[in-house]
C-alpha cells in the first residue's frame, strides 16, 4: 500500500499507520485504538486519545516493551499493542530530541 | 497481639464507638478515603498524615489490602484515614478499582461510606489527573484537592492558579507536596472541619458524563485552561537516567547488577545479624533452662517453645534486608524499569514483566509475593505467578538446606577460593527452584491458564529519591508480620509437636520418641516415604513443616532430644546417622519442590476467593516434590554404588 510508505495527514481516510512502524521521537497523532474494550478504555485513561500527541521513546534493551510519552507522561506498551494503535503523522512537527 | 487480624478490619482497626463523640446519624467515627492515581503519593501522604498510627488490613473476602489510620490532629477530633488501592477513573475493571469504588459509593457491607475524601493528584500532570476528579465530586462527598508534588512543579517551571480551580471545582483545592511536608497545615484543617460539614453536602457542579473519556479529559483540560495550569518542562533527571537504566548494553548489566545485589544483601549482609540473634535465641533458652526448676514445662518452654520459635526468629533480619531492597527499588522507580527490561524475558515462559516484581519477592516469602501480584491486571497471568512464586527458594528453605549441606556435604573448593561445594550446592538448588518455576510457568500458560493477547500497560514513574519514613514504616509492617506468624501458627506447632512427642506417659515419664504419639505417626507414614530414601523420624519433620519448611529444624531438634539450631554438630551428625546421602539429596530435592507453607496456601485462598487454586498448587508441588527426590534418590544411590 502506497499509504504505508508515505502517509498523509487525511483525517477523512483512516490510517494505517501505526505507533509500532514509527521510529523513537517522530510525533504522531493517535487516530484510533483496535483494541478490546478494556484495554482501549485503559489506555484512554492513560492518555492514549484520539487526536492527541504520542511520542515514541526508548525501548528496553533486547527488543521488549516500548516507552511512550503521551499526556505528560511515560507508558510503556508491547509492541502487538502498539501495533493496534493507528497514528497520522503529524505533517507540521518535527522529530523530538530525545 | 494487638487486635488487628487481616480477615476482621473494622473490629480491629475502629475504636470502640462508644467512646467517641456522638454522631448525629450514627456513632462511628469519621472517616475519610484517600483516593488519587497510582503514583500521585498517596501513601506518602497517608504516612505523612498518620506516622505509626496506622495498620495494613485486608478486605473481607478479597486480598486487596487497604491502610488505615488515625489522623494526628491538634484538638480532640477523631478522624480515620483509609488509603484506597490507586485508581485511574472510578469505573471498575481490576479487582483494586473495584474496591474503591465500592468504599467510595458505600456499596460494601463491610466497610462504612466514607464521610469525605481527599483526591490526591500530581500537580506536575494536572490535565490528566483532574480526570479523576469527576467521579470522584460526582459522589457528592466533602471533598478536598490535593495538588501533590508542588516541589517538583515551580522546580520545572509549572504553575497553577489554586483560588481559580478551587472555584472552578468549587471545592478547597490545596498545593502541597506530601514528600516535604508543605502544605499538610491545610489538610488538617479540612480534617478537623469535616464533622461540621457533614450535614451539608457540597454543592454540585457541572460534570461530563462519566463514561466518556474523551469527554471527562477534555473536561479536566478546560479547568486547567481556566486555572491558568501552565505544564512544567519535562523531567529532566528522568530522561537522563532511563538513557542508562534502559540503554542496550548498560541496561542490562544494571538490572543484573541490581539483582545479585539483592541477593548478596539476603545472604551476606544479613548473616551477622542473623548469628547475634541466633546467639540470644540460644544465650536466653540456657539462662531460662538454668533458672526454671526441672519440670515437664520447663522442657515445654525450652525444647518446645524457645527453641521451635527461636529456629524461625533468627529470620526477620533477612527478610526485612531484602523488603529494604524491594522499598527502595519500588519507591525510586526502578522496580518499574526492572519490569519493562525483564518483560521479554518473562514473555518466553507465558509470563510478563509484571510478575518480575512478586517473583523477586518470593525470594524472601512467599505470602507478600502472592498479594504482590494484584499489579498483573491479567487475571490468568496473575494466577500463573501465583502458582509459581513458591518455587522461588525462599528464606523459610534456608535454614533446612543448610543442616542438610552441613552434615552431608564436604567443603572443599571447586573453583580455588571463589566457591567450595557447599555453596555450590546452595546455588544449584536455587537455580533449581528458579527453573522449576519458569517451566511450570511455560506449562501453565500453555494448557490451563492459557490467555490471548494478555497485555503489558505499565506507567513509568519518575524517578524520585525514596522516603525514610515511608521505608522504615514498611520494614515495620513487615516485622510486625513475621513476628505475628511466630507467635501464632509456629508457636503453636512447635506445642503440639512437643506435646505428641511426649505422651502417652509410661510410669508417669516421658515415652522414647519411638513410642510417643508422634513417633506413631511418623512410623504409620513412612511406608509412603521409604522409596525416598526417608525413615519416620524425618515423616514427623515432614508433617510439622507443612506448617512452614523451617519447622522441621525445630522438630528434629525434638526428636533428638538436641536444641533445635541448625548450625550445631550434633544435629548434623544425628542427621547423618538417619539418612543416606541419597536420601539427603532426595530431602534437598523435597524441600526445594513440595508447598510446605500453610501461610502460602492460605493467602493464595484469599487471592483466588476459593480453595480450588491452593488446592491444585498443593498437589502439583507434592507430585514434582515426591517424583523429583524419587528420581534423584535413584540417581544418587547409582552413582554412588
Amino acid at each position: 500500500m502506497a499509504s504505508r510508505k508515505r502517509p498523509v495527514a487525511d483525517a477523512s481516510k483512516p490510517s494505517t499507520l501505526t505507533l509500532a512502524d514509527l521510529p523513537a521521537g517522530q510525533r504522531c497523532v493517535l487516530d484510533r485504538l483496535d483494541l478490546p474494550e478494556d484495554v482501549a478504555r485503559r489506555l484512554m485513561e492513560l492518555g492514549f486519545l484520539p487526536g492527541h500527541e504520542v511520542v515514541p521513546g526508548m525501548r528496553a534493551p533486547g527488543g521488549g516493551p516500548r516507552v511512550f510519552r503521551v499526556d505528560g507522561s511515560e507508558v510503556a506498551l508491547r509492541e502487538e499493542t502498539a501495533a493496534r494503535l493507528y497514528v497520522r503523522r503529524d505533517p507540521e512537527s518535527d522529530l523530538v530530541v530525545l | 497481639m494487638n487486635g488487628c487480624h487481616p480477615e476482621a478490619p473494622r473490629a480491629g482497626l475502629l475504636p470502640n464507638p462508644s467512646i467517641l463523640p456522638p454522631r448525629p446519624a450514627n456513632d462511628r467515627p469519621i472517616i475519610v478515603a484517600i483516593v488519587g492515581p497510582p503514583n500521585a503519593g498517596k501513601s506518602t501522604l497517608f504516612n505523612r498524615l498518620t506516622g505509626l498510627r496506622q495498620k495494613v488490613a485486608n478486605f473481607p473476602g478479597v486480598t486487596v489490602e487497604h491502610r488505615m489510620g488515625k489522623a494526628k490532629l491538634k484538638d480532640e477530633h477523631e478522624v480515620f484515614l483509609v488509603d484506597l488501592p490507586g485508581v485511574y477513573s472510578l469505573h471498575p475493571r481490576a479487582e483494586d478499582e473495584q474496591i474503591t469504588h465500592d468504599v467510595l459509593k458505600g456499596e460494601r457491607p463491610d466497610f462504612p461510606k466514607p464521610d469525605a475524601v481527599i483526591l490526591i493528584v500530581d500537580a506536575t500532570n494536572l490535565g490528566r489527573h483532574l480526570v479523576l476528579a469527576a467521579p470522584v465530586l460526582d459522589l457528592g462527598l466533602p471533598t478536598l484537592i490535593l495538588l501533590n508534588m508542588a516541589d517538583d512543579l515551580a522546580v520545572r517551571g509549572g504553575k497553577v492558579d489554586v483560588s481559580a480551580l478551587s472555584s472552578e471545582l468549587n471545592c478547597p483545592v490545596a498545593l502541597i507536596s506530601a514528600a516535604k511536608g508543605t502544605g499538610i497545615e491545610r489538610i488538617r484543617q479540612f480534617l478537623m472541619g469535616t464533622a461540621a460539614r457533614l450535614n451539608a453536602p457540597p454543592p454540585k457542579i457541572e460534570l461530563p458524563v462519566l463514561q466518556d473519556v474523551p469527554k471527562c479529559r477534555q473536561w479536566a483540560a478546560n479547568i486547567g485552561v481556566r486555572a491558568s495550569y501552565r505544564a512544567p518542562a519535562p523531567p529532566l533527571w528522568t530522561r537522563r537516567l532511563d538513557a542508562v537504566f534502559l540503554h542496550p548494553v548498560a541496561g542490562p548489566f544494571i538490572f543484573l547488577a541490581v539483582v545479585l545485589a539483592v541477593f548478596q544483601s539476603i545472604f551476606s549482609w544479613a548473616q551477622p545479624l542473623m548469628n547475634g540473634l541466633q546467639g540470644m535465641v540460644l544465650g536466653s533458652g540456657h539462662w531460662l533452662a538454668g533458672v526454671l526448676p526441672e519440670s515437664p514445662w520447663r522442657s515445654l518452654l525450652i525444647d518446645g517453645v524457645w527453641s521451635g520459635v527461636g529456629s524461625v526468629v533468627v529470620f526477620l533480619p533477612q527478610i526485612l534486608l531484602l523488603f529494604l531492597f524491594i522499598g527502595i527499588l519500588e519507591d525510586s522507580g526502578y522496580l518499574a524499569r526492572a519490569a519493562l527490561i525483564a518483560d521479554r524475558t518473562m514473555a518466553k515462559f507465558g509470563l510478563q514483566g509484571k510478575s518480575f516484581i512478586p517473583l523477586l519477592s518470593a525470594y524472601a516469602c512467599a505470602v507478600p509475593a502472592v498479594m504482590a501480584t494484584r499489579v498483573i491486571e491479567n487475571k490468568r497471568d496473575r494466577i500463573a505467578t501465583m502458582m509459581i512464586a513458591p518455587l522461588m527458594t525462599c528464606s523459610a528453605r534456608l535454614p533446612v538446606y543448610t543442616l542438610i549441606i552441613a552434615a552431608f556435604v564436604p567443603n572443599i573448593p571447586i573453583f580455588g577460593h571463589f566457591l567450595a561445594l557447599p555453596a555450590a550446592v546452595m546455588l544449584g538448588l536455587y537455580v533449581l527452584g528458579f527453573l522449576a518455576a519458569i517451566t511450570t510457568a511455560r506449562l501453565l500458560k500453555s494448557s490451563i491458564l492459557k490467555s490471548h493477547g494478555s497485555s503489558f500497560i505499565l506507567e513509568m514513574p519518575p524517578y524520585r529519591w525514596p522516603t525514610l519514613q515511608s521505608l522504615s514504616l514498611r520494614l515495620i509492617d513487615r516485622a510486625k508480620i513475621f513476628l505475628k506468624r511466630a507467635g501464632t501458627v509456629i508457636l503453636l506447632v512447635a506445642v503440639v509437636l512437643w506435646v505428641l512427642a511426649n505422651l502417652p506417659l509410661t510410669h508417669g515419664k516421658a515415652p522414647a520418641i519411638e513410642h510417643s504419639f508422634a513417633g506413631m505417626i511418623g512410623k504409620a507414614i513412612e511406608p509412603a516415604i521409604k522409596p525416598l530414601g526417608f525413615n519416620w523420624k524425618i515423616a514427623i519433620g515432614l508433617i510439622t513443616s507443612l506448617a512452614a519448611r523451617e519447622v522441621i529444624v525445630g522438630t528434629l531438634g525434638t526428636i533428638y532430644g538436641i536444641e533445635g539450631d541448625e548450625q550445631s554438630k550434633g544435629l548434623q551428625a544425628a542427621v547423618h546417622h538417619d539418612l543416606s546421602t541419597a536420601g539427603a539429596v532426595a530431602l534437598l530435592i523435597f524441600f526445594a519442590f513440595a508447598m510446605q507453607c500453610f501461610s502460602t496456601l492460605a493467602v493464595v485462598k484469599r487471592e483466588t476467593g476459593g480453595w480450588k487454586w491452593p488446592a491444585f498448587q498443593f498437589s502439583y508441588m507434592l507430585a514434582l516434590a515426591y517424583s523429583g527426590s524419587w528420581i534423584a534418590f535413584h540417581i544418587t544411590n547409582y552413582f554412588l554404588g
